[in-house]
């Protein structure tokens, strides 16, 4: 359809639209758009309610938490036991849950990131277009699978397999069984958006190192991807703040015992998986351990809302632009 | 929060001909052959693991979980016998869940998509707003099941939730009562926070796609902004509006963390007959099934997660009828 025609088409519309509108009066027509513009400015802030309802929420019950006699805000913050349910003295020390959800997160980076941008590289520079069209629905279908699958195969398929071949050392619950199918679960974030990012990079840059004499690799490695580099680092942040924010996974795989250690065939908790086990358990309301869910939350919220402004100002302050 | 990234600077850095010439220039020609092949054959090794994956994981799941598979299944509820349980309360809980955040995410998404783009005119607050959905975008699902919890759950703690407020009769679908309690409306409202940062995103860039030609042609006519947003701009870019709320629904159906926030109790007998029945959803079902250690959950687990993978074609097959025909309707 040529750009002429959609214009008419367009205008005619129009044309209809004011002819319907000619028996209301002019003043009518800009109450009802003053109406309109109204509705729409609160759905927009309707975001921005939401942003600061959840703030308010989380230091409010934060603080109600730190108010409580048992618990030192020191102790929360630089704390190395975590033991809220269990004992007669209750611990409020978060590293080991911070710990644990690193170690997760590390190794679903450590799989995911390296794989997804070669697969983005391949996508972008090397698949001959029948290939690529049939290997970008599987990322999508991928990238659509809810997180709880993810969460039953590593349970199902990948811990028994580690177990069986890896070591023995590996139990039912294991960081490493986790930490892998986080990292097919963000695998298809990376490899999606930083493919949009290395083709977002101008032809005219290919064909000049082409024309040098470099070799596909060379163009791709020295070339394509410096100038992309700020969408591949974005979207290995979003995918690291998707990992850290992730629930059912480790709540199912990661087991849930709290403890500080860089061990992949140990079972540790996350912060995410605490709040599972506080949410799902028997824990009175108001309690204690209850109210120390919503501190996890928000350091949990911080963290990730860090990672996420920091993508952001990544993405804006270092793009390479061509003209 | 303040919309730092907004105001600074942008150092776009741009690369001399002569800095790409370096970067390019040949070592030894033999060598350099190897390497780019030596990295197809990476890049390769590579996709191939990730379809691979793919392959495993759905031939695992199906091998577990496909005996279970018959319309008992679907048709019968939660049970402590493996041999009798379905799948028949979360998969209604699903679909009403599913058509709340439909029904309350679609208008508030897709309204402030506009407002954003045809509305608002380049200013430090439309800039502050975009920022905003952005970082709402990263934030965890189960941090927003937490504020489902405390505002629609129990209303921030005003009403009594031992005796709530109530509207209209429970045998109508629309009885409400307040606070909402852990019933689908909570349920289904919650997903709409998660999901609206997508169906924001995917609305704009669907506005975005419309050449400013029809705007103006429309707009030299006389016509306001909003006829022209009504009658021009949302129909050449409702094709691409609607797969965006599709897949933003395929995430919603898949969430388990937010509801499973909201405290819905784990064993369900029935299916949802108002806004404030109590509900579960599949995700939720698949994960309280792969929890138990006895032998048969897991298979039980498995077969809701093929029923769960349907939901989720039968939608984005959905999603590929719709951009079809009405890109057909359009042309």
């Amino acid at each position: 359809m040529s750009n002429v025609a959609e214009i008419s088409t367009a205008t005619s519309r129009a044309a209809a639209a004011n002819s319907r509108g000619t028996a209301r009066s002019r003043a009518a027509r800009i109450g009802t758009e003053r109406v309109i513009r109204g509705g729409l400015l609160a759905c927009a802030l309707l975001s921005i309610v939401t942003t600061f309802t959840i703030l308010a929420i989380l230091l409010v019950q934060s603080a109600s938490f730190f108010a409580l006699p048992q618990v030192s805000a020191w102790e929360f913050f630089t704390g190395t036991t975590w033991a809220p349910l269990l004992g007669e003295e209750k611990h409020f020390g978060i590293w080991p849950l911070i710990a644990g959800t690193l170690l997760v997160t590390s190794i679903a980076a450590a799989f995911a990131l390296p794989v997804g941008l070669v697969v983005a590289i391949y996508l972008s520079e090397y698949a001959p277009s029948r290939v690529r069209s049939i290997l970008k629905p599987i990322l999508e279908v991928l990238a659509g699978i809810p997180t709880v699958v993810y969460g039953f195969f590593a349970l199902a398929v990948i811990t028994p397999f580690l177990h069986d071949h890896v070591s023995e050392s590996f139990g039912t619950f294991n960081a490493l069984g986790a930490g892998l199918a986080v990292g097919i679960m963000i695998l298809p974030i990376v490899a999606s958006l930083s493919e949009d990012s290395l083709r977002a990079v101008p032809r005219s840059l290919r064909d000049a190192a082409f024309a040098m004499g470099g070799t596909r690799f060379d163009v791709s490695t020295k070339v394509v991807v410096p100038a992309a580099l700020s969408g591949i680092v974005a979207s290995w942040l979003l995918a690291i703040t998707r990992a850290i924010g992730e629930t059912m996974i480790v709540a199912l795989a990661a087991g849930g015992l709290a403890s500080m250690t860089l061990n992949p065939a140990n079972e540790v908790q996350t912060m995410t998986a605490y709040m599972v086990q506080i949410f799902t358990g028997d824990a009175p309301a108001y309690g204690i351990e209850y109210k120390s869910s919503f501190a996890v939350a928000t350091v949990l919220f911080v963290i990730t809302l860090a990672l996420t402004v920091v993508g952001n100002l990544f993405l804006r302050a270092f793009r390479e632009e061509y003209e | 929060m303040h919309s730092l990234g907004a105001r600074s600077p942008s150092i776009a850095r741009t690369r001399t001909p002569g800095e790409i010439v370096a970067a390019a220039t040949p070592t030894s020609q033999v060598g350099r052959r190897i390497v780019d092949r030596a990295f197809l054959g990476v890049c390769i090794a590579f996709t191939a693991l990730a379809v691979l994956l793919l392959v495993v994981l759905v031939v695992s799941i199906w091998q577990d979980g496909h005996a279970r598979l018959s319309w008992q299944f679907l048709s019968s509820f939660a049970s402590r016998k493996t041999e009798e349980a379905g799948v028949r309360a979360p998969l209604w809980g699903s679909i009403w869940v599913c058509v709340i955040c439909a029904v309350a995410a679609l208008p508030i998404g897709v309204g402030t998509a506009i407002y954003l783009e045809e509305f608002s005119k380049r200013s430090r607050f439309r800039s502050f707003i975009q920022l905003n959905i952005a970082n709402l975008a990263g934030v965890p699902s189960i941090v927003y099941g937490i504020l489902g919890l405390t505002a629609f759950a129990r209303a921030f703690g005003t009403a009594n939730s031992e005796s709530p407020i109530t509207f209209g009769q429970p045998e109508s679908f629309f009885y409400l009562q307040l606070p909402f309690g852990h019933g689908v409306l909570a349920g289904g409202l919650t997903l709409m926070l998660v999901v609206l940062p997508i169906v924001i995103v995917s609305s704009q860039e669907a506005l975005r796609t419309v050449p400013a030609s029809l705007r103006t042609a429309s707009l030299a006519l006389g016509a306001t902004q909003w006829q022209t947003t009504w009658n021009i701009t949302l129909p050449a870019s409702i094709p691409m509006i609607m797969t965006g709320g599709i897949l933003a629904m395929s995430r919603a159906i898949g969430e388990a963390a937010p509801i499973l926030v909201l405290g819905v109790p784990l064993f369900i007998r029935s299916t949802p007959t108002n806004l404030m029945s109590d509900f579960t959803v599949l995700p939720l079902q698949i994960y309280n099934w792969s929890m138990r250690q006895q032998s048969g959950f897991h298979e039980l687990a498995a077969a809701g997660i093929i029923v769960l993978l349907a939901v989720l074609l039968t939608l984005n097959a959905l999603a590929v009828i719709i951009r079809h025909r009405l890109q057909r309707a359009n042309g």
